[in-house]
C-alpha cells in the first residue's frame, strides 16, 4: 500500500519521541509559511511598480485620456484641476508612494469612464467571474484528469491517440472564436437547430422565479461560457495528466504491486495516480494565468458581467485607470493561487515537508 | 576546412564520408524529418499558407478589399461568385480570408524574433555570468512569468496605441520568460564542458566564449522552441485583434471575427462569416505545432512518448 509506506517512517518516528519532532516540524512549517508569504508580497509589490511604469509614467498625456474617457469637453481650467487632483505635478516617489497606499487600501482609482470608483466597479464583479472560471476549472480537472489517466496508462492505444489528438486540436483553437461558434449554433440557431441559450447575460431581464428559478437562470446562462472554457483548459489537463502518468510507469513499486496480485485497475489507482497527481496539482495552479486570458475572451463574448467584459469595456473607452484597477486584481489573483499551490504542495507531498 | 578534404585522413573518411559533420548531422536530421508523418503534414500545410500570403497581393486587389468598393450582396451566405458568402459591406469572405493570412503570419513570426532574441539574450547573460546578475536576471524573469499574460498584453497595447507594432511589442514583453529559462539551462549545460575552458585558457573574454562557442551550441534548442512560440504568437496576436486592439483598417484573420463580432453577425446567425478565419487560426496554430513537435521529438529521443 502507498499510502502506508509513506506513513511508516513517521508513525515509527513519532512513536519515539512525539513532543519534540512535533514541534520542530510546526516551527519549520511556520518558517516555511512566513518565507512564501513574504516572495508572495514582493511579488504583488513587483505587479505594482509594473502598473505604475504601464499606466502612470508610460502615458503620454494622461488628462487628455481622461478627458477623452469622461467624454465630456473640458476647458484648460478644468484639466488643470484635472491634474492638481491627480497629483500629476508631484514628484515621482511621492506619486509612487501614494500610489502604492491605495492600492493597498483598495483605493484603486477614479473610473471617468464609468463616472465611479474603480473599486466600486471591480468588486461586484469578482464574483460572477468567480463563478465562471471555479466551475470551468473543477468541471475541466475532472474531465482532465480522468480522461489523460485512461490515456497515459495505456500510451500508444486508441484512447490515448483520440485524447492526445484531441488536446491538441482544442489547444490550437483560439478561445473566443469558439464560443462565438457556439453562440451561433446553439444561441442564435442555424438552419434547423431552434434557440436553445441566451445570447449572453447573467440573468434574465425582469426574471422574477424565486431563489430556485433564479439559480436554474443563472446556470442556464452559465452553460455556454463554461462549455467554451472547459473545452479549451481541459485539454491541458490531459497533456499534463497524460505526461506524469507515463513518467511513473516505468517504476519499480508498480512491478511489486503488480506481483501481489493487485487486479490493474487497481494498480492504477491505488500506485499510480497518486504518485502522478503531486506535479500534476501545481501544474493546474500555474495555468490559472491561462484561466484568466480565457475568461477575458469568453466573458466578452457571451457578455458575462465579470471581471474580463470589465477589462473588455475598459480597453474599447479606453480607460487606463479602470484597466489599472483590473490588471491589479488578475495579478494579486495569480500570486494568490500561486501561494495557494506552494503551501497545498507541502500538505499532500511529504517528501517536501520532510526537507 | 580545405586541407581536410583535400588530403583526407583515413579516419576521418570513414566517419564524415567527405562532407562537413554539420552537413552530415543536418542530412541526418533531414531523413528522420521525411519518416514523421505528422511533421510533414505540419510542414506541407505551412508551405502553402505561406505560398499563399506571399502571392496574395498578386491576384487580390485593393478594391476587392476596400469596403467602399464592395459590390457583392450585403452579410449573404456562400453562393455563385461568392464561394465563402460576404459580410455586411458586401465583400467576398474569401478573398478577405486569403489576405487575412498576411499580417496574422506575419505577426506571428516577427513576434517570435522578438520573443526569442530577448529570451536568448537574458538566459545567456543568465547562465554566462553566475552570482548577482544571474539571480537578478532570474528572479525578474520569475515576476514575469507570475504576471497575467493577456491583461498585460492588453494594457500594453492600450497604452502604446493601437496596431500591429503595439501588438508584436506586446506579445514579445509577455512570452520571452519560457526562452529565457531555456536558455539559461543549455547555457550552464554548455559552459561546463572542457572546450570552454580552452577558450578561456586562450584568453577569449566573456563575449567572445557567449557569442562564438555558447550561442552556436544553444542554437538549435531555440530554434525548436520558437516554432512552438510561433503557434502562441499566432493565437495571442488574433486574441488581441479580436479584441479590437489591432488596426481597424487591416484584414486578418482577428480583425474578421472583430468585425462579425461588433457589427451583429452573430445575432444574424451569419456563419459564413465567423468559421473560416477561426478555422484558418486553427489548421495554422496546428501547422506550427506540428512542426515544433516533430523536430523535438528528433533532436530529443526521450520526449516522444510526451
Amino acid at each position: 500500500m502507498a499510502s502506508a509506506n509513506v506513513l511508516g517512517p513517521e508513525l515509527v518516528d513519532s512513536e519515539q519521541s512525539s513532543g519534540r519532532a512535533d514541534s520542530s516540524e510546526r516551527s519549520a512549517f511556520w518558517w516555511y509559511l512566513a518565507r512564501k508569504i513574504i516572495t508572495a508580497l514582493i511579488s504583488l509589490l513587483v505587479v505594482l511598480v509594473i502598473g505604475f511604469v504601464l499606466f502612470t509614467i508610460m502615458p503620454q498625456n494622461p488628462v487628455e485620456s481622461i478627458a477623452r474617457a469622461s467624454g465630456k469637453p473640458m476647458d484648460a481650467a478644468q484639466l488643470a484641476a484635472l491634474r492638481k487632483s491627480l497629483g500629476l505635478d508631484e514628484p515621482i516617489w511621492q506619486r509612487f508612494g501614494i500610489y502604492v497606499w491605495h492600492s493597498i487600501t483598495l483605493h484603486l482609482g477614479y473610473s471617468y469612464g464609468y463616472n465611479q470608483s474603480v473599486a466600486s466597479l471591480v468588486l461586484p464583479r469578482i464574483g460572477p467571474t468567480l463563478l465562471l472560471t471555479g466551475l470551468s476549472t473543477l468541471i475541466s480537472i475532472v474531465l482532465g484528469l480522468w480522461l489523460g489517466s485512461k490515456a497515459g496508462w495505456r500510451p500508444g492505444r486508441w484512447l490515448d491517440r483520440i485524447a492526445s489528438g484531441t488536446s491538441l486540436v482544442f489547444w490550437s483553437v483560439p478561445t473566443f472564436w469558439l464560443g462565438i461558434i457556439l453562440l451561433i449554433v446553439l444561441g442564435t440557431g442555424v438552419g434547423p437547430i431552434p434557440t436553445l441559450f441566451p445570447s449572453g447575460g447573467m440573468t434574465t431581464p425582469g426574471f422574477n422565479g424565486g431563489p430556485v428559478g433564479t439559480v436554474l437562470d443563472v446556470a442556464w446562462h452559465l452553460a455556454l461560457p463554461c462549455v467554451t472554457l472547459v473545452l479549451v483548459v481541459f485539454a491541458q489537463y490531459v497533456t499534463i495528466m497524460r505526461s506524469s502518468l507515463i513518467d511513473e510507469l516505468g517504476n519499480p513499486y508498480l512491478l511489486t504491486a503488480r506481483a501481489k496480485g493487485l487486479r490493474d485497475d487497481d494498480v492504477l489507482r491505488k500506485h499510480a495516480l497518486p504518485n502522478a497527481l503531486l506535479p500534476t496539482v501545481t501544474v493546474i495552479f500555474l495555468q490559472i494565468g491561462g484561466l484568466i486570458s480565457g475568461a477575458i475572451t469568453v466573458e466578452t463574448v457571451f457578455s458575462w458581467p465579470g471581471l474580463g467584459l470589465l477589462t473588455y469595456n475598459a480597453l474599447k473607452i479606453p480607460d487606463l485607470e479602470l484597466l489599472q484597477g483590473t490588471f491589479v486584481m488578475f495579478s494579486a489573483s495569480i500570486i494568490a493561487m500561486n501561494l495557494v499551490a506552494d503551501l497545498l504542495y507541502r500538505v499532500i507531498d511529504p517528501r517536501v515537508r520532510a526537507q | 576546412m580545405t586541407a581536410a578534404t583535400q588530403v583526407p585522413s583515413p579516419n576521418q573518411s570513414v566517419i564524415n564520408r567527405g562532407t562537413p559533420p554539420r552537413t552530415q548531422a543536418l542530412r541526418n536530421f533531414g531523413s528522420a524529418y521525411v519518416r514523421n508523418t505528422w511533421g510533414m503534414i505540419g510542414l506541407v500545410v505551412l508551405l502553402a499558407f505561406t505560398i499563399m500570403a506571399l502571392t496574395a497581393p498578386v491576384w487580390i486587389h485593393d478594391s476587392d478589399l476596400s469596403a467602399a468598393a464592395a459590390t457583392g450582396p450585403l452579410l449573404a451566405p456562400p453562393q455563385h461568385g461568392y464561394p465563402l458568402g460576404t459580410d455586411q459591406p458586401g465583400r467576398s469572405v474569401l478573398l478577405l480570408l486569403i489576405y487575412g493570412s498576411r499580417p496574422s503570419l506575419a505577426i506571428g513570426v516577427i513576434a517570435t524574433v522578438a520573443t526569442v532574441v530577448i529570451g536568448a539574450a537574458i538566459g545567456l547573460i543568465a547562465g554566462h555570468y553566475q552570482g548577482i546578475v544571474s539571480n537578478l536576471l532570474m528572479r525578474v524573469t520569475d515576476w514575469f512569468i507570475a504576471l497575467p499574460g493577456l491583461p498585460l498584453a492588453i494594457s500594453l497595447s492600450v497604452v502604446l496605441g493601437q496596431g500591429p507594432v503595439s501588438i508584436t511589442i506586446a506579445i514579445a514583453i509577455t512570452s520571452w520568460t519560457g526562452a529565457a529559462r531555456l536558455v539559461r539551462a543549455q547555457t550552464l549545460a554548455v559552459e561546463a564542458r572542457p572546450y570552454i575552458e580552452r577558450a578561456r585558457a586562450l584568453g577569449a573574454g566573456n563575449t567572445q566564449i557567449m557569442i562564438r562557442h555558447v550561442l552556436p551550441n544553444v542554437m538549435p534548442l531555440i530554434l525548436v522552441s520558437s516554432t512552438l512560440t510561433v503557434a502562441g504568437a499566432i493565437l495571442s496576436e488574433t486574441t488581441l485583434t479580436f479584441l479590437g486592439l489591432g488596426n481597424p483598417t487591416d484584414v486578418s484573420w482577428g480583425s474578421m471575427i472583430n468585425q462579425a463580432f461588433t457589427q451583429g453577425a452573430i445575432t444574424a446567425g451569419a456563419w459564413w462569416y465567423v468559421l473560416p478565419p477561426g478555422l484558418a487560426i486553427v489548421v495554422v496554430v496546428l501547422g506550427f505545432t506540428l512542426v515544433g513537435r516533430a523536430v523535438e521529438a528528433i533532436l530529443n529521443p526521450r520526449m516522444v512518448n510526451r
